[in-house]
């Protein structure tokens, strides 16, 4: 069993199927009248949110009330420079009210893993989130979504082996094409990362994954799930690329695109989405879109994650 | 005055065994020396070496003593067996003009550990566009010869050549920290997968390359003199190489760190593994290797950049980039490159204390009679858990604490007295005492000579 949830690199692939038939438990929990499980009465968890989030700060709370737990919403902005107060005299505050465990979101790469390797807490430590790092949550659930999608009822125990993903855009920054790219290797799908050049990490050949600056022909081949990054439009400013317009015109999921598409492929976005941009609206909204899927899963994954690491099981008791 | 030393049976970097008999702050006698009067220091095993010198060293003072002050830095010299030391100018006041220069010169001398020597910085406050008071600081008591912005690269082609040929006129260097701003900005380690992977910004090895090609054509052009800080890439040995083969003036450093450590240790999110220029991979380890075994790079420097504990525990991407390095300088440069045989003990003297006087102008004798009494003695047999106890520095932001390392500095002595004694720090209070004789004597003596 895990301790903490830093990344999905170092995370095994027992470990992963373990958490997506744990979330699945959660699922077939969320249908029933009684949502709530008592799992986690007792026990107090922190959301020390470092970064505006509101969408995945909800969906932990959402998880943390179902499971019963006691929560704490922890607000800074910035980084701990700016705020006066250091992450390590924060943690060591958070120490002595005796929290159970930590959900982190920080602009700061690392930062979670510094909480669960350094002396200053000794709780399980889950990372929401860190810099352009890592964002496992984000990353379990976009699996467990795809799974559902591809296996069905028959989904547990199982990887997503030979799966087909294609994650398009701006990886260069984008923790959730990180994590999804380790996560998605330990579950034995093939990873095709698409984005211009500039886009494209330094190093990223040595990463599992085939990467291809031509969308099209990219889609050429059966997919499974295409997975559009966001695109923030300062990136230009830093000539990562020239235009927005260019840039739709070259890696967006644009009409053209959607329409050439297999009725089969999922198409998927961590959101919040820059619709015209990286993805059109016809293809938000179409029946292959599984975005509002990804939200809802998001809780499952969640309650998945701080059950398994704060109750030290993976066996779900419907007491 | 202090007591005469006889050093017995000490090892030179010839490898030839002497005696060596100090006495009023100079080197008197050597091969089979007898004293009645001299303090017998029994130094079989041991290798002597000339005191090292430091060419690129941050004191921290005056304006950031919580982290380092000329004392202290001067204590960590000591102990790490350096006799002299080139402070940067990044200080608050910026070291821009004769009085800050004059002051940290003033504070050595009290200090009376090692020869403070500062550098000056090349343009006014280190902002790169007005050349600093560099005449005025060359003609000052603290007879500037080494110029630079470090921590910041003079990035202004217009300003660097001007700057390379305006101190060429006093004999003057530009030592020049390469790092192409746009190239860098938010930068936080080596470019590449580990970066890629961790989630930190790159700092790509074509932002040192870049300048330094930049910089060796234009020292070229006017003929003046350049000296690369902490070069740190394999693509920077080539162009160094290449300029050499040219002819042109310049000179290279490369740091302890830079010698051993390897990106992957940020692996850790561990700031005391950030620091600028940052770990490279290990081809670029190998390569600054083979630079300093074939000559490319000159010397060794070791950019000791104290920082305070809470600059350190935090956050990798607010952490402040340095490492102290002065205690384990000669213990990483035994580890590296004379375990490894790239190294002899003569080409460790060179590269470590002849080598960097003559860049930073100032006298060097080397071990021979008549010279000043500033020599280092090492135990090469010994090894140790490196710990934060064999640190001098106000600072203990050292990568190597935990390390086994080899060799220890056992006896350091500067102008004929001893500043470390069996391994231990002398105090500063009788150090201060032996560097105040010494002023008093010289002015003495200095006083009948001018009649
Ligand atoms: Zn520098």
């Amino acid at each position: 069993m895990i301790r903490h949830l830093l990344s999905t690199r170092d995370l095994s692939r027992t470990s992963a199927i373990a958490l997506l038939d744990t979330a699945e438990d959660m699922a077939a929990l969320g249908a029933r009248e009684n949502k709530k499980l008592p799992a986690l009465r007792g026990k107090t968890i922190v959301n020390l949110f470092y970064e505006d989030s509101t969408r995945t700060r909800i969906s932990f709370e959402v998880a943390q009330k179902r499971l019963s737990a006691d929560v704490i919403n922890f607000s800074a902005r910035g980084s701990s420079v700016s705020k006066g107060e250091s992450l390590k005299d924060t943690i060591l505050t958070l120490r002595e009210l005796g929290v159970d465990g930590v959900v982190i979101r920080h602009p700061s790469s690392g930062a979670p893993q510094l909480l669960a390797e350094r002396d200053w807490i000794d709780v399980p430590v889950v990372n929401a989130g860190d810099g352009t790092h890592e964002h496992p949550t984000q990353a379990l659930l976009d699996a467990f979504t795809l799974r559902k999608e591809v296996s069905g009822d028959d989904s547990r125990g199982r990887g997503l082996d030979g799966a087909r993903v294609v994650i398009v855009g701006d990886v260069f920054h984008s923790r959730v094409a990180r994590s999804n790219i380790w996560l998605l290797e330990h579950l034995g799908a093939r990873v095709t990362v698409v984005a211009p050049a500039t886009l494209i990490p330094s190093g990223a050949e040595r990463w599992p994954i085939t990467v291809s600056y031509d969308l099209d022909a990219a889609l050429s081949e059966p997919v499974d799930a295409v997975m559009m990054l966001r695109v923030q439009s300062e990136r230009m400013r830093e000539a990562f690329f020239p235009n927005a317009h260019e840039y739709a015109q070259g890696w967006g999921l644009t009409e053209e695109r959607f329409a050439r598409l297999a009725p089969s492929t999922l198409i998927m976005h961590p959101g919040p989405m820059n619709r015209g941009l990286e993805i059109c609206s016809a293809a938000a909204d179409s029946s292959q879109s599984v975005i509002l899927q990804q939200v809802a899963n998001g809780v499952f994954v969640r309650m998945a994650v701080l059950y398994s690491i704060l109750t030290g099981t993976s066996e779900v008791s419907h007491e | 005055m202090s007591e005469p030393l006889l050093f017995r049976q000490a090892t030179l970097p010839s490898g030839e065994q002497t005696d060596v008999l100090v006495r009023d702050g100079l080197i008197v006698e050597m091969g089979s020396v007898t004293s009645k009067d001299a303090r017998s220091v029994d130094a079989a095993g041991l290798q002597m070496l000339p005191g090292l010198v430091d060419l690129h060293t941050h004191l921290r003072e005056p304006g950031f003593e919580q982290s380092e002050t000329v004392l202290t830095g001067s204590q960590a010299a000591a102990v790490g067996g350096f006799t002299t030391v080139f402070p940067m100018p990044n200080t608050m006041p910026v070291a821009d003009n004769p009085s800050v220069v004059e002051l940290e010169l003033a504070r050595g001398r009290e200090a009376g550990y090692v020869q403070v020597q500062p550098i000056g910085a090349v343009t006014a406050g280190l902002a790169g566009t007005a050349l600093a008071d560099l005449k005025g600081m060359a003609d000052s008591r603290a007879r500037v010869r080494v110029f630079s912005d470090d921590g910041k690269c003079v990035h202004d082609p217009l300003v660097m050549r001007r700057a390379l040929e305006y101190v060429s006129s006093f004999d003057g260097v530009i030592a020049q920290h390469a790092q192409e701003p746009r190239l860098t900005e938010g930068a936080q380690m080596n470019e590449g997968e580990v970066a890629s992977r961790l989630g930190l910004a790159g700092w790509p090895a074509i932002a040192e390359e870049t300048i330094i090609a930049r910089d060796v054509l234009i020292a070229e052009s006017v003929g003046a003199a350049l000296h690369v800080c902490h070069l740190s890439t394999a693509g920077s040995v080539d162009v160094i190489r290449w300029a050499k083969a040219r002819g042109i003036r310049v000179t290279a450093e490369v740091t302890p760190h830079h010698l051993l450590l390897t990106e992957d240790l940020a692996e850790s999110y561990d700031a005391r593994f950030k620091v600028n220029p940052p770990l490279r991979s290990s081809e670029d380890v190998m390569a600054v290797r083979q630079g300093l075994a074939d000559g490319t790079i000159d010397i060794v420097a070791t950019d000791h950049a104290p920082h305070p504990a809470e600059a350190k525990e935090c956050e990798w991407d607010v952490a402040a980039f340095g490492m102290v390095g002065l205690e384990s300088a000669l213990s990483i440069v035994l580890l590296t490159m004379v375990e490894s045989g790239e190294l002899s003990w003569s080409d460790v003297e060179r590269v470590m204390s002849r080598a960097p006087s003559q860049i930073g102008r100032v006298e060097w004798s080397g071990l021979v009679v008549g010279a000043p009494a500033r020599l280092t003695l090492v135990d090469p047999a010994d090894r140790h858990v490196f710990s934060a106890e064999h640190l001098a520095s106000r600072s203990q932001n050292s990568p190597y604490l935990g390390r086994e390392l080899p060799g220890r500095v056992v006896y350091t002595a500067f102008d004929g007295y001893l500043t470390v004694d069996a391994g231990t720090l002398v105090p500063a209070e009788t150090v201060a005492a032996h560097a105040a004789a010494t002023r008093a004597n010289s002015a003495a003596s200095g006083g009948v000579t001018n009649g």
